[in-house]
């Protein structure tokens, strides 16, 4: 098959920018305008994950000064020389974070494309709020989607992590 | 090369997880198409390295051991078992359940199983996945090549120790002679696997193979049936894992999708020089009204697709919209009818009854809306020679279709399967394949598309709408003397879920490749829901033809379990309004026409643990979570059965209705499900906990919007599904293991027994029947306002 191809390669500016991920400081040449998330993507941080690019999902969610933030809505003016944690700053498979340990026990996900955001918004949850009610963990992850549906474990693991048990 | 450096790998770092030993293979096999790319896919099929010695050879060849199975050192003193299957895992934990299944056979560990999935150098056509088979079919051919392979291994063994097999025994790998106590290891017969012929029968789905050596009897498992815990959730949780999103080659591009302005809108111009400044920006490339650009990075890419200015002719106005969908399902002549269920006199029966009942259900366009919009990774060489990463349910059938697409022999195209997010059915990912192969050819280098939200969610394949009208008679006494059901539909195949010609893929078609039909596929009872068996009754299934017959964004095909919600949605929910005129409880009256013992049992399992009391009396609002009656609030309950290829599930629902907003919230949910033997308890508990969920969503929220041309529900807020606040404050899965039947399917049957069951609750609640899905609160509150 023969395509019609159009247009020319062309290259312009970039900034040097300052990216802080998991307490490691690097360099990187970025546009300013450039979401964090695909930044992210090309320096190996790839747990946060595109799901809809609008904002609309959470499986791109980082931390940043303490917040769930989504990182396809963050460009990179403004995150460049934060603090940014990601899925990979928290545990390893030898040692999990608590928070990855308690979805582990939950068996909580069926695919797991969308448990960066769970995972994050849980751990930024639970930073603010160690001891949060059945409606403060429904209401931190109203923003949330899981297309499988695993939200039943999702919510026994933080009920567990939280210390609360459905009445 | 490839498996002998990965085990080398593994070797030197023993410290490293499993999960990561496997991701690393899979970096391996990424990386060695860098290598020599002329000759990877050839070199790659060889597997020569393994068994050493082994013939090198250019496909898998199902009739040897060894194409299904290794068993090969690593970890020292240790061993693995290497397993090769077409079945993929696209979320539900069918590799853990998988690996349990050939431990089970072999005597190992489960953690000693690896798998090479759907990749077409190295592993058998199995089909890819579909119809909740993975279990029920895809591991016969394992479990039989696993006991095959613990039998050579002991036919080897007894070489070794000098006893009769019958005097061995096995545990972890360790073969002990019973008489002598002498032991061997497997680790120590590796090289007894070569060279061992299999009789093959069937082929996709129905491939199998049988040795001669007979797999063990279920009463003997000890490892099949008990709760592994998911070999894949620790590396995805600790980010440890790839996903077909992460997959990176040199040279690569990032590539997007420019769709048309509509259904058949046809490319006029296309002016790039706004995207010309974009720093990485490389091209815009088209073919008929295939538009796409590429870049060497993500956000060029992101950015010139918004930049580049493209001129399309009007799009043709051929869609009904969908407030009109389901009167142009009715209205249209059907391009083809047929009667799939045929007893008695229905219509004449109906004719002389006491009572007639009569109701029309209606289910809509939904979208697969995958987590993951989808991507997909394609290094398309200039003398054909072709390398597909992608996470679509069958990747021995997009080869067949690339092959086509590119024009060039069947060997010369690889395709590599890449966990991508749950796919559901035919969702686009072999589309976002498509568009690779296309931009990759078309740029000379490797490229990378990663669709846009509303690549996916409008342009995505649909699963179809259906309308199902049911008449029935009863006579004086409530009983059923005759019922008809006929249904309009769209086809469930017209883009065929097995894509293996090149007319499949949305991009080809846009292309210019004529579109390829699927195939006839009707809503159809009694397959579709459960066969009750009235004395009198037709079911005539019409399907009508699709808008448009290419590149349309209303193209229907499979979406978990196609036609099965829609056509279980309208049976079961009239199986209740029978009842009820019947005046009897819809438990009772189920079991009174369905004499089949397993779905009495799920559904009186289902009643036991959900507490359920007996309904037949006019209708009384239960009050079971203690709401003001006064109030908004009101509650009730209903129950739906749902029976697919064998397996059968009874879902109890209790929702809670506000009457003031319409908005429906289920509160608890009680499945009794029965799909045979159980593999694995807890990951079946789970895939059915979250089929629920997404059933939940499925009968609640999503409807594809459309106007005439295009369709309108393109991201999260248009395209709405359950989130947090929707969850049940109860979700009770009873499992009825069934150790004398095989293992049947378990992904799709539980999707069957929702809608109805929460339809009926909310007429339980309310008094108001509600016949189109999905039950929004703009539907709800217009039934109650009559």
């Amino acid at each position: 098959m023969d395509l019609c191809v159009t247009g020319q390669v062309s290259f312009a500016a970039m900034s040097r920018l300052s990216l802080k991920v998991n307490g490691k400081v690097r360099t990187v040449d970025a546009d300013p305008d450039c979401p964090l998330l695909y930044v992210l993507h090309d320096e190996e941080f790839r747990n946060p994950r595109f799901g809809c690019g609008l904002g609309q999902c959470g499986a791109c969610t980082v931390i940043i000064g303490g917040r769930a933030v989504r990182s396809c809505q963050t460009p990179m003016k403004t995150a460049a020389g934060k603090d940014i944690t990601t899925l990979e700053g928290l545990g390893t498979p030898g040692k999990p974070d608590r928070v990855q340990q308690a979805f582990i026990d939950a068996q909580a996900f069926q695919c797991g494309y969308c448990l960066n955001g769970w995972v994050m918004t849980t751990k930024a949850l639970l930073d603010s709020n160690p001891r949060p009610t059945e409606s403060q963990i429904r209401a931190a992850f109203e923003g949330l989607v899981c297309r499988c549906g695993s939200h039943v474990r999702i919510l026994d693991a933080v009920r567990q992590l939280a210390g609360t048990r459905q009445a | 090369m490839q498996f002998g450096s990965s085990l080398e790998q593994g070797r030197r770092d023993m410290e490293r997880s499993r999960r990561e030993f496997i991701r690393d293979a899979t970096g391996l096999v990424i990386g060695f198409s860098l290598i020599d790319t002329s000759l990877a896919p050839q070199v790659l099929a060889q597997r020569s390295t393994f068994p050493p010695g082994a013939p090198g050879r250019t496909v898998p060849a199902p009739d040897r051991l060894d194409g299904w199975l290794l068993i090969n050192p690593a970890y020292g003193p240790g061993y693995l078992v290497q397993v090769f299957t077409g079945k993929v895992e696209i979320g539900m934990g069918v590799e853990t359940a998988l690996a349990q299944i050939i431990a089970e056979e072999l005597d190992v560990p489960v953690d000693r199983v690896f798998f090479v999935m759907g990749d077409t150098a190295q592993t058998p056509d199995q089909g890819g996945v579909g119809g909740s088979t993975s279990i029920s079919q895809g591991a016969n051919p394992l479990r039989n090549a696993a006991a095959l392979a613990r039998a050579v291994l002991l036919r080897r063994a007894s070489e070794e120790l000098n006893v009769p097999v019958a005097d061995l025994s096995v545990r972890d790998g360790v073969v002990t002679a019973r008489t002598t106590n002498r032991t061997t290891s497997y680790s120590n017969l590796l090289t007894s696997l070569t060279d061992v012929p299999l009789r093959v029968t069937g082929q996709g789905f129905g491939l199998n193979v049988q040795g001669d050596a007979k797999p063990k009897s279920p009463a003997d498992y000890t490892l099949v049936g008990t709760a592994v815990p998911r070999v894949d959730l620790p590396p995805k949780l600790t980010g440890t894992f790839s996903y077909i999103t992460d997959v990176r080659i040199a040279g690569m591009l990032h590539g997007r999708v420019i769709r048309p302005a509509g259904v058949g809108a046809k490319l006029q111009r296309v002016d790039d020089s706004a995207a010309k400044s974009i720093a990485g920006y490389v091209r815009t490339v088209t073919k008929g009204d295939f538009v796409g650009v590429v870049a060497e990075n993500e956000w060029a890419a992101i950015k010139a697709a918004k930049a580049v200015k493209v001129t399309w002719s009007a799009p043709l106005t051929v869609f009904s919209t969908h407030e009109r969908l389901y009167d142009y399902l009715r209205t249209t002549p059907p391009k083809s009818s047929r009667d799939t269920l045929k007893r008695g006199e229905a219509a004449m029966a109906i004719a002389g009854a006491a009572k007639v009942v009569e109701a029309t259900y209606e289910f809509p366009f939904q979208s697969h809306a995958t987590m993951g919009p989808g991507c997909a990774v394609a290094d398309v060489k200039a003398d054909g020679v072709t390398t597909v990463w992608s996470g679509a349910q069958k990747p021995h059938a997009m080869q067949r279709a690339f092959a086509e697409l590119l024009g060039v022999p069947l060997e010369r195209v690889r395709v590599v399967w890449v966990e991508d997010s749950g796919s559901y059915g035919r969702a686009g990912f072999e589309d976002v394949a498509c568009d690779a192969v296309l931009l990759s050819q078309a740029a000379g280098r490797p490229v990378r598309v990663q669709w846009m939200r509303d690549d996916m969610t409008a342009w995505g394949p649909k699963g179809p709408p259906v309308v199902s009208v049911m008449r029935a008679g009863l006579d004086a006494g409530g009983e059923v003397v005759g019922l008809e059901y006929t249904s309009y539909a769209f086809s469930g195949n017209e883009v065929n879920a097995v894509p293996q010609v090149a007319g499949n893929f949305l991009g080809a078609q846009l292309a210019g490749v004529p579109a390829v039909y699927g195939g006839d596929e009707f809503a159809e009872w009694s397959r579709m829901a459960p066969p009750y068996a009235f004395t009198n009754v037709l079911a005539r299934a019409h399907l009508i033809a699709g808008f448009h017959p290419t590149a349309s964004p209303l193209r229907s095909t499979h979406l978990r379990d196609p036609e099965g919600p829609a056509v279980s949605f309208a049976v079961e929910s009239f199986i209740d309004e029978l009842a009820r005129a019947a005046g009897a409880d819809p438990i009772e009256f189920r079991v009174k026409y369905y004499s089949e013992p397993r779905a009495k049992a799920v559904l009186e399992a289902a009643a036991e643990k959900a507490g359920w009391q007996r309904r037949g009396d006019p209708l009384v609002r239960r009050t079971t979570s203690g709401p003001d009656l006064n109030g908004p609030a009101v509650t009730g309950r209903g129950v739906s059965l749902g029976v697919r290829n064998g397996t059968y599930v009874a879902t109890i629902a209790d929702v809670e209705v506000n009457r003031r907003t319409g908005v429906v919230r289920v509160t608890r949910f009680v499945c009794a499900h029965d799909c045979g033997l159980v593999v694995n308890p807890d990951g079946l508990t789970r895939t059915i906990e979250a089929n629920l969920m997404q059933s939940i969503s499925r009968t609640l929220k999503e409807e594809t919007t459309f106007d005439r041309s295009r369709v309108t529900s393109v991201d999260w807020p248009t395209y709405g599904i359950v989130r947090a606040s929707d969850v049940p404050d109860a979700v009770d899965i009873v499992l009825v293991n069934r150790k004398d039947l095989p293992p049947g399917g378990a992904g799709e049957p539980s999707s069957r027994a929702i809608a109805a069951a929460i339809g009926s609750a909310i007429f339980d609640a309310t008094g108001v029947r509600l016949r189109r899905v999905p039950f929004t609160p703009a539907r709800v509150v217009a039934g109650l306002r009559g």
